[in-house]
């Protein structure tokens, strides 16, 4: 390696430059090419059918398609909130437990290593209004008579969406939160203490802003995989019903693979990758700020 | 009076010790029901699961789901057992790369300062952040013309794009954790920066690096968007996209989807255990003093 004149990190970095120019880079600029064209899988010398801006002007102008871009960030803005609060919370409650930790732990991480089809297909089963484990409880302890469409009413589907999505995600930040609440010194929290803080200051004034970083850290790691949600919502109403749980992700799979309409496809895909990107450096930001107020970073 | 006070202090603290752990119980429950609740419908004959009112207190379990999903090949059955090695030699070989790949980039991360570093890093994030659904619109116009479309090779090299990033990450984490001195003193005793990288970080770091394999192994093992796309037959396809499989053929197998899905999900638990400890070091190290 010496003898070559490249420096050496740019050398121990080429591989991974080379597998994400290949698998990452080159097809999304070709994405971005053919979000011009009106490129159709039936036909694919349509992609040389330059129509400069008509496919994004024709997702600006449907209606169809807003509404499903507000509901992932609808979905996504509920959902990352209230992992983090319950996350928060769990990882309070796992903290001031003394006994069997570790079992605990390894309980939370669970929900973690469920792949996202998984846990669509489990909630899928559970809120089934026929046969699933929330009726039948709902209706043996008498709360209700009837079967609650929890799938087959546009709110309730949302709901359960959510409710799936907040299942398999909360883990990722009581975890990371717990660490962060193993890493606070305890100097400080003796002297709250002696100087009489009520355990709501303490929390809010020493534990909280030592745990900040970590709460970053799993609101970024969250933001690079926030796509997950496309797999449990195909697998439990694939955009159903009527629509009413239509999200961008799911939408643009129709477009390109049903619709066979690659171009627009494409067009919707750029616009979903701003939307993932805008999440990451918003969190990763975030992240890089409390890491310099808590003089961490080097 | 003073006795009083005492009591109601001790009351509260009772009350706040009791509230403490139903909660902490009720929590547990929500995380644990909806998986348990697949595992013990995988070994009910399906009249049970159907039967209303529900059938709480389980009378018969039997391995019939079992022995269908693995018997049923070629009458119209799932092939589970080909979707399983699909998906084993998918995830590990895409595993591997990706930890040698990692490797070299988080020790680079680590261990150099350069011009943009952060800039780079970031860079390298944001490819993993986009959409799966997306990225594999153009993968695959391009897989299509090149011709690895349903193929392990296809899905592997897209596998190892996607956990590149989040390994460098979490290696770099790992590196960060072991003294430079350590190194410098070896070479210092005449190792090659190639010697000291094996004989002496490698070693520290090791257990590290394996959990952020096994993150990696899962992330492919779990992967649905690119592989419900990449994949079109029992050449390649993968045990996620056998799960959707069942979801249409047929649509009442309750029974037969459980017990795809407990086998989807034992290896991932198994590995689980082994990294949970390294894989929250790994991310707090890699994010907290970055």
């Amino acid at each position: 390696m010496r003898r070559s004149k490249l420096p050496e990190w740019f050398v121990l970095l080429l591989p991974a430059f080379i597998i994400l120019a290949a698998v990452v880079l080159i097809p999304l600029v070709l994405s971005f090419y053919s979000s011009f064209t009106a490129y159709r899988l039936t036909r694919p010398d349509s992609i040389n059918n330059w129509i400069g801006f008509r496919n994004y002007v024709r997702l600006f102008e449907d209606a169809g398609f807003w509404w499903a871009f507000g509901r992932t960030v609808f979905l996504l803005t509920i959902a990352l909130n209230l992992e983090m609060l319950l996350g928060l919370g769990l990882a309070l409650l796992v903290n001031k437990v003394t006994w069997g930790q570790r079992g605990l732990r390894t309980i939370m991480m669970f929900p973690m290593m469920f792949s996202p089809v998984l846990v669509g297909f489990q909630f899928k089963f559970i809120f089934n209004d026929n046969i699933g484990l929330m009726n039948n409880a709902l209706q043996s302890l008498g709360l209700t008579d009837q079967a609650i469409p929890w799938l087959v009413d546009g709110g309730l589907a949302m709901f359960s969406i959510i409710f799936a999505e907040v299942w398999m995600s909360t883990s990722v930040f009581a975890i990371l939160i717990l660490a962060g609440l193993f890493a606070v010194p305890q100097d400080p929290l003796e002297a709250a203490k002696v100087d009489g803080c009520t355990p709501w200051q303490t929390f809010r004034h020493i534990t909280l802003p030592f745990i900040m970083p970590f709460i970053y850290i799993a609101l970024a790691i969250r933001s690079l995989d926030v796509a997950r949600a496309y797999d449990i919502v195909k697998i439990m109403t694939n955009g159903g019903p009527a629509n009413r749980t239509e999200l961008i992700w799911t939408q643009l799979a129709r477009t390109g693979y049903v619709d066979a309409k690659m171009g627009l496809a494409n067009a919707m895909g750029y616009i979903s990758i701003f939307l993932a990107i805008f999440f990451t450096v918003y969190f990763f930001r975030k992240l890089n700020a409390s890491r310099q107020i808590l003089g961490m970073a080097d | 009076m003073a006795m009083d006070i005492n009591d109601k202090h001790r009351l509260k603290n009772r009350l706040l010790k009791a509230g403490h752990l139903i909660a902490l119980f009720i929590a547990m429950c929500i995380i644990c029901v909806p998986g348990l609740w697949v595992v013990v419908n995988s070994f009910r004959p399906t009249v049970e699961i159907m039967a209303k009112p529900p059938v709480w207190i389980p009378t018969e379990f039997n391995l019939d789901h079992y022995r269908a999903m693995f018997g049923a090949v070629g009458e119209g059955g799932i092939p589970v057992v080909r979707y399983f090695t699909n998906s084993l030699i998918i995830s590990v070989t895409s595993t591997l790369i990706a930890l040698l790949v990692g490797m070299a980039g988080g020790y680079a991360f680590a261990r150099y300062r350069f011009k943009g570093k952060a800039a780079i890093f970031v860079g390298m994030m944001l490819t993993r952040a986009v959409p799966g659904i997306a990225l594999s619109l153009p993968l695959f116009i391009v897989f299509a013309r090149v011709g690895i479309i349903d193929t392990h090779f296809g899905l592997i090299l897209a596998y190892v794009a996607m956990n590149v990033p989040f390994t460098i990450w979490l290696i770099d984490g790992f590196f960060r954790q072991v003294p430079k001195e350590l190194a410098e003193a070896a070479e210092i005793d005449g190792c090659t920066r190639w010697q000291a990288f094996w004989k002496v970080e490698f070693p520290v770091a090791k257990a590290g690096i394996a959990s952020a394999g096994i993150f990696a192994f899962l992330t492919s093992w779990n992967e649905y968007a690119l592989a419900s796309q990449l994949t079109r037959s029992v050449n390649s396809k993968t045990m996620p996209v056998g799960l959707l499989d069942f979801t249409s053929e047929f649509t009442l197998n309750w029974g037969g989807m459980s017990a795809l899905a407990v086998v989807m999900i034992i290896p991932a638990l198994i590995l689980t255990f082994i990294v949970q400890k390294h894989l929250i070091a790994g991310l707090t190290f890699g994010g907290v003093k970055g």
